[in-house]
């Protein structure tokens, strides 16, 4: 099933030239409107003709998250307020807000490229969703409400919090999907057990959409083999419009509409592309955004590119699954380490459960990192020397995982932070 | 022989390491009536085992896992010793000449008799011995 066959099918050449089109518009129009982006380009002695090629876009000036916190509220705008038609503003959780400025046409594109998206996860107006995404001034709300609309899909807007409500409404109304973060899918699978209620068997649940923040392969089975659901990834972020696109029904990457967006994948340090499948920093150009131009848009997170048809018939890249944030990344005592690795290590441990907490601190002025992990139930034993057999063998995982040396503490299950939105699993003390 | 009469049914509760844990257990087998025979904690890096007899086991366990506490059974039996000079060494000697393993153990002095609550990894052959020597065991019946 697709929304739009036409182009989600459209021949990879033809796919390249339109999106060549599409980037030369939008640098002729970026140096001639946009005084931030023009003086970009002067600084880097590139003129809108250079661009020849849909390659020469690496001629381009990469644009960063500082650049638009160092000009808030409004200085990279190219409407006027007149023209604009909504304001969204980051989560801020790396740092000041940014705020992000719509168009009457950015709201269109982003809705339309949700119902491809929601299309390709097997939704239509059969299905009932609920939409668990924080409502207001974060962008997952309204994106998905207004994407699940479009596909004519009943919408239950429930946002986040109130979890017993939320697991009310979901049996009662019957929702067929739910759009969330996975941490608070989880949460909420584990608060419905408590209420005596099994999602698997006492709802219609059957597709999740989840992200927002990085989760991992092995979370996806758990959550569905655990819920019975088809847990499937989408991405997006405040700066792009909100959340935009999904795997497809395959569950092997997501599409990244190419008309949409032209996506290269850079390595952090050089700003050199890397190779297919390689991974690096994901970077965007939103072809066609009006009220706030993103080219080349250095997003932080890590992910590779594959631009094989996918076996679903849709010819856009898709990229794989985010496995950190450049700026999330860890040194302990020299060595980069990523929540997302300590998250993959513990999900094939069966004795401990899927939350934990990290905490760094420096000891004796060397770096200590500490794992927090839940005891599962049924990996209790009532001899200590059996759980110290545990404790030893998950930092010798996570040791062996991260190269670097890993303590574990043992909690007690249901003892660490829960988060309803994105999760903060990181508490560093380190005084630098 | 019945063995089974002499499996006593000990509860183990997982608590980590910090102030007010023991008292969370407590104050939840206060509330439902529970009395407890006699308890210890075996502490290691960051958390602890706390073991108990209590008068009614399946009740306690219902409390504590309700509560949110990973909860387990084990099978221990309780020795009745002399509560003079020599009472565990009499104890101790019968099970070390019999090869039998103490994996843990903790005593508790009762209206009769002091009591050596024992876990051992052969618990069978223990009560065998024990009562081969004259010695005498608590019965299970005692707690539930």
């Amino acid at each position: 099933m697709y929304w739009d066959s036409k182009i989600e099918t459209m021949e990879r050449e033809e796919l390249e030239r339109l999106q060549y089109r599409l980037l030369k518009t939008l640098v002729y129009r970026l140096y001639s409107f946009s005084a931030f982006y023009h003086r970009r380009m002067e600084e880097a002695k590139v003129h809108p003709d250079d661009v020849k090629t849909l390659s020469d876009v690496t001629k381009l000036p990469f644009m960063f998250k500082r650049d638009l916190r160092d000009n808030y509220p409004d200085k990279l705008f190219m409407a006027t307020q007149e023209d604009l038609v909504r304001y969204h503003v980051s989560s801020g959780t790396t740092g000041k807000p940014t705020v992000v400025g719509y168009t009457a046409n950015d709201l269109e594109e982003w809705t339309v490229s949700l119902a491809r998206a929601l299309t390709s996860c097997g939704l239509g107006t059969k299905d009932v969703i609920q939409v668990s995404y924080g409502y207001g001034l974060f962008t997952g709300g309204l994106g998905l409400h207004y994407g699940a609309e479009r596909i004519g899909a009943t919408v239950i807007p429930t946002s986040v919090g109130g979890t017993e409500r939320q697991i009310e409404l979901m049996q009662d109304l019957g929702a067929t999907a739910i759009c969330c973060t996975p941490s608070y899918l989880l949460h909420m699978g584990e608060a419905a057990e408590k209420m005596g209620v099994s999602i698997k068997k006492d709802t219609k649940l059957k597709v999740g959409i989840l992200g927002a923040e990085p989760w991992t392969a092995e979370m996806r089975t758990r959550i569905q083999d655990w819920l019975g659901i088809k847990a499937y990834d989408i991405y997006g972020t405040s700066e792009l419009s909100g959340p935009l696109f999904t795997e497809c029904t395959e569950q092997n990457g997501i599409h990244i509409w190419g008309d949409f967006a032209y996506t290269e994948i850079v390595d952090p340090k050089t700003g050199e592309h890397v190779g297919d499948g390689e991974k690096g920093e994901l970077t965007m150009t939103i072809l066609k955004k009006e009220a706030l131009p993103i080219v080349r848009y250095r997003i932080g997170d890590i992910t590779g590119m594959e631009h094989e048809v996918c076996a679903c018939g849709r010819t856009h890249p898709r990229i794989t699954r985010i496995t950190g944030r450049v700026d999330d990344m860890l040194i302990i005592r020299g060595i980069n380490v990523f929540p997302s690795q300590i998250e993959h290590t513990l999900m094939g441990i069966p004795e401990v459960g899927q939350h934990f907490q990290i905490v760094v601190d420096r000891k004796h002025e060397l770096d200590a990192l500490l794992v927090r992990v839940e005891v599962k139930p049924e990996a209790f034993s009532d001899k200590i020397t059996d759980l110290m057999k545990i404790k030893e063998m998950v930092a010798h995982r996570l040791g062996a995982a991260l190269t670097v040396n890993v303590d574990v503490e043992l909690a007690e299950p249901g003892s660490l932070p829960r988060f309803e939105g994105k999760a903060k699993r990181v508490i560093d003390r380190r005084k630098m | 022989m019945e063995h089974e009469r002499y499996f006593i049914k000990q509860i183990s509760v997982f608590s980590e390491n910090r102030p007010g844990r023991l008292a969370a257990i407590a104050k939840a087998m206060e509330e439902d009536g529970i009395n407890i025979f006699a308890f210890s904690i075996a502490e290691a890096d960051g958390f602890g085992v706390v073991r108990a007899l209590v008068n009614h086991p399946d009740k306690a366990y219902r409390k504590l896992t309700g509560l949110g506490f990973v909860v387990s059974f084990t099978d221990v039996i309780g020795v009745k010793m002399r509560d003079e000079p020599g009472g565990l060494y009499e104890v101790a000697r019968i099970l070390g000449e019999a090869g039998i393993n103490i994996e843990y153990s903790y005593a508790y002095s009762g209206k009769e008799a002091a009591v050596l609550i024992l876990r051992v990894d052969n618990i069978r052959s223990a009560i065998e011995k024990i009562l081969a020597h004259g010695g005498s065991l608590m019965e299970a019946a005692a707690f539930r």
